[in-house]
């Protein structure tokens, strides 16, 4: 909502502008991530202001719903939420529900970004730890008044536990349900106690999620699966290459397909509106265009790689400098220097991207998987000419994201508001990706170019580090622009890299950011994804150099960095690292922090052929204190398998700018076969929880890279592995 | 036109041209969403079904090709096996986002039927053709054992 956005916080004139100019149109509505609500801070200091009623319904037939600000979209972030919630209620998890929150900034802001609803940077736990808790222990406050008022006892001698109050000395007793009227009559204590952790019956034990048997029935309701009475079916012929228009185009022939109803122009390229699926699908493919390509990208990857490399000779903009690596350098005994090299990669979720519009008397109703709430509501909006609070965004679970349902300028709401608007808003609209239009549709993981040089001292002292990143910016031009683009550098490009934690007394990271006009987005794990393959591989690289053990020559630079050591440490346990192999059998370590968890794994491979074949994964991780031990297993299980099957067979490759993959044939997913055992051990901590959906991924590329290297003597410094030619040395 | 297929034990009539993959005549006709679409071109899984207790993928079947046939959707599972993997999936907590989960149920059910105790070789073989993004593949085998134990019991 602008008037809240506006008191939140004095709004700078500059980062104003910028939005205009993003959104392109003149009309200055879009939402500001500001730079005091930086990636992963703290919220600011102050007493938390929490509305019970916006996080916890409890209705007379003792149901308890959780609303939950985050979507879900399989990482167990509904189940972790309502968790928290129940927890601080005490009520029984049996009668524990979800259910999507409204688009609200006000009540429902993810408390790591200002004024912006919205899931991402692994952050759903860790913003709403306290506000949870507070709203469960505040509820709990009001069913006990209301306890109190309706049996005419004191609330002190009133025990409430599994969803049930008792008054033991009258001998009174009631289920949430039966005080659920009266408890909301109750006003909102000022003040409550939270449960001492060493009480938790919830929080850190066995929760079972919350949408298993609706997923296992066919029940479960996703996008794809909204329908609206009188909805129309649409599919975008969109350019063949990013950045080309329309010139023109014939609809004859698909106007005469059974089933379409029209076809129409809009900023997204042309859209067959269809009665349904197929008619739409057979209408599109004889849709005749002619697009203007002047002011496109053409590039081919190989083009842009090859650029990138030559970039990469000059210094780029400072991202973090310690002492003089370039003189440190000068005078090492050793000096090694490795380039590292990264594709294009697709999210490619389960459902494929897509959105509802349907536009009313009063406004607009929007059916999505969303992952930035009011930023889709703002866009929708802004192309209806609207005011924001006249958009209802109904979130409902996605078929995966990975990060592909984030982008900044909310892409598939404002293609079904465009068509929508386009056929005068005469029925509700619905677009739909194919999983050509997903693979071939942009928003990728960005191509990347490192360079790695780095000093041994005559004694094997890692005395210099320079680590050189060259790709482009996933946020500049975006309202994420404000908080996550500082001084010309995007931190999503650099971290993970600007934050080594091993102890180096001379160090330079700096980044060049491109300009290509491939549209790109991040992808899980973000910049983590190449900077903790790199990183790692590197040091197992200067282990080597040393004559050093890898997680020896580790342990010493890590040595200010507990938790670090702790996951390191732990997996070295857990996976008898050290100890013979037999032969053909080869292990590879990789440690890295992200989004504010430790993760580390110890990898065992093999080698069939010439296919790697990866048997074994252990992992430990250190999310703080843990509120869901399965689900933080299920995530690190998850996010191996995301980076696995990547680092394995994927890369997006353009010709001529035209991407030359299209479906899971040519752009493979990982399959049950390829899956290795995963072992996870979760550290035991009572530090604040932070997440788990993303930190499993970084690590499993290096481990594993650093695990062939004992196999073939071949360093493999660019992805996917199904490019290279693997022999055992 | 209008066809004739019979779905989860009931005739339904479709009024489409027979060459509509089955998949799009049960999702945009027949209102059977639980049966998913993910990539068109058999390549994922997403769309199994059962047609004559076979397991298929819809996406690839023309709906003119399944008149007289018997389909079986996972609204409409109901057997021992059915039982024992949708409990197996529920209890193990397999699902992640779970889109592809109701093609993985139907390729485990057909398995379960066909192999009462899989190995786990028998299981990468019957499960490889569906795809799952989250990676649950390690807790989808375990479910699959865990369904074989159930059923045995």
């Amino acid at each position: 909502m602008l008037a809240k956005r506006a008191s939140a916080a004095p709004l700078d004139r500059r980062r104003f502008l910028i939005a205009s100019a993003s959104a392109g149109a003149g009309l200055v509505i879009g939402f500001q991530i500001l730079p005091k609500f930086a990636h992963g801070a703290a919220p600011a200091a102050g007493p938390l202001k929490v509305d019970p009623n916006a996080f916890v319904r409890i209705a007379p037939d003792n149901t308890v719903t959780v609303l939950c600000k985050h979507i879900e979209f399989g990482q167990g972030t509904h189940t972790g939420l309502a968790t928290i919630a129940a927890e601080e209620l005490d009520a029984d998890w049996s009668q524990v529900r979800t259910e999507h929150a409204p688009a609200n900034a006000a009540l429902y802001n993810n408390l790591h970004w200002g004024p912006v609803q919205g899931t991402g940077g692994s952050s759903a736990i860790a913003n709403s730890y306290d506000q949870l808790r507070h709203a469960g222990a505040m509820a709990k406050a009001m069913l006990v008044a209301a306890a109190a008022e309706q049996w005419n006892v004191p609330a002190g001698e009133i025990a409430v536990a599994k969803g049930r109050l008792n008054h033991a000395g009258s001998g009174q007793s009631a289920s949430f349900g039966e005080l659920a009227e009266l408890a909301a009559q109750q006003t909102p204590p000022s003040e409550v106690t939270l449960k001492d952790p060493k009480d938790h019956i919830l929080i850190g034990k066995h929760a079972p999620r919350v949408d298993s048997k609706s997923k296992t029935t066919g029940q479960a309701t996703y996008t794809i699966d909204v329908m609206r009475p009188g909805m129309l079916t649409t599919l975008i012929a969109r350019p063949p290459i990013f950045g080309a228009t329309v010139a023109s185009f014939d609809a004859t022939e698909a106007l005469q397909m059974n089933g379409v109803e029209e076809v129409v122009a809009v900023p997204q390229g042309v859209a067959v509106v269809a009665r349904d699926f197929w008619s739409a699908s057979k209408g599109r493919d004889l849709l005749s265009i002619e697009w203007d390509e002047s002011t496109g990208e053409t590039r081919s990857s190989d083009q842009i790689m090859a650029e990138y490399r030559t970039l990469a000779d000059q210094p780029g903009l400072v991202a973090r400098q310690d002492g003089d690596s370039d003189a440190a350098l000068a005078s090492a005994a050793q000096v090694l220097e490795s380039n590292f090299e990264f594709p294009f990669l697709a999210h490619a979720p389960m459902e494929p991207v897509n959105a509802v519009a349907e536009i009313t008397q009063d406004g607009c109703e929007i059916w999505t998987g969303s992952q930035l709430q009011t930023g889709d509501q703002m866009t929708a909006a802004q192309i209806l000419g609207l005011s924001p609070e006249k958009v209802t965004v109904h979130t409902l679970y996605a078929g995966g994201s990975f990060g592909r349902r984030a982008t900044p300028d909310s892409d598939m709401v404002a293609e079904a508001v465009s068509v929508a608007k386009a056929i005068d808003g005469r029925a509700p609209v619905r677009v739909l990706w194919t999983r050509e239009d997903d693979v071939q549709g942009g928003r990728y993981r960005p191509m990347y170019f490192h360079r790695l040089r780095a000093g041994l001292d005559e004694d094997g002292k890692l005395v210099a580090w320079q680590h050189r990143i060259v790709g482009q910016s996933i946020l500049k031009g975006t309202p994420f622009e404000g908080m996550l683009v500082q001084n010309g550098i995007d931190l999503t490009s650099v971290e993970g890299a600007n934050n080594l934690p091993y102890a180096i007394p001379n160090t330079l990271v700096d980044l060049h950011t491109t300009d290509i006009g491939v549209p790109v987005l991040w992808w899980r794990a973000v910049g983590s994804t190449h900077t903790a393959h790199s990183v790692e591989i590197f040091i197992d690289e200067l282990a080597e150099a040393a004559g050093r053990d890898p997680v020896d020559f580790r342990r010493e630079l890590l040595r200010d960095h507990p938790r670090h050591l702790g996951v390191m440490e732990l997996a070295v346990e857990k996976s008898g690292w050290g100890e013979p192999l037999p032969a053909g059998k080869a292990r590879g370590i990789a440690v890295h922090e992200s989004f504010a968890s430790f993760v580390a794994q110890v990898v065992e491979v093999s080698l069939d052929g010439g296919t790697p074949k990866i048997e074994r994964v252990v992992c430990a991780v250190d999310c703080g204190r843990p509120i869901n031990p399965d689900q933080i297993k299920a995530q690190m299980e998850g996010g191996i398998g995301y980076g696995l099957g990547a680092i394995l067979h994927d890369e997006i490759t353009l010709d001529g700018g035209r991407v030359e993959q299209s479906n899971f044939h040519d752009y493979v997913p990982l399959r049950i076969e390829e899956m290795p055992k995963v072992e996870v051990h979760i550290v035991p901590s009572e530090a604040a929880p932070t997440g788990v959906g993303e930190p499993g991924t970084p690590p499993i590329g290096p481990a594993v890279a650093n695990a062939l290297y004992q196999l073939t003597g071949e360093r493999i410094r660019s992805l996917p592995l199904s490019k290279h030619e693997l022999r055992g040395a | 036109m209008a066809l004739r297929i019979t779905v989860n034990g009931e005739e339904r009539t479709v009024d489409a041209d027979p060459d509509m993959p089955l998949l799009w005549a049960l999702r945009d006709h027949l209102q059977l969403t639980g049966t998913k679409f993910g990539c068109g071109i058999a390549a994922c899984g997403a769309c199994t079904v059962h047609m004559d207790d076979f397991p298929v993928r819809s996406c690839s079947i023309a709906v003119g090709d399944a008149e007289g046939a018997e389909i079986t959707t996972i609204e409409g599972l109901d057997s021992p096996a059915a039982k024992a993997v949708q409990s197996a999936w529920q209890d193990l907590d397999v699902v992640q986002c779970g889109y592809c989960q109701s093609g993985q149920i139907m390729s485990a059910v057909s398995l379960l039927e066909e192999t009462p105790q899989p190995s786990d070789e028998d299981i990468d073989a019957a499960m490889s053709g569906n795809v799952c993004r989250c990676a649950t593949y390690v807790r989808i085998r375990a479910a699959i054992h865990e369904a074989a134990k159930r059923m045995e019991g």
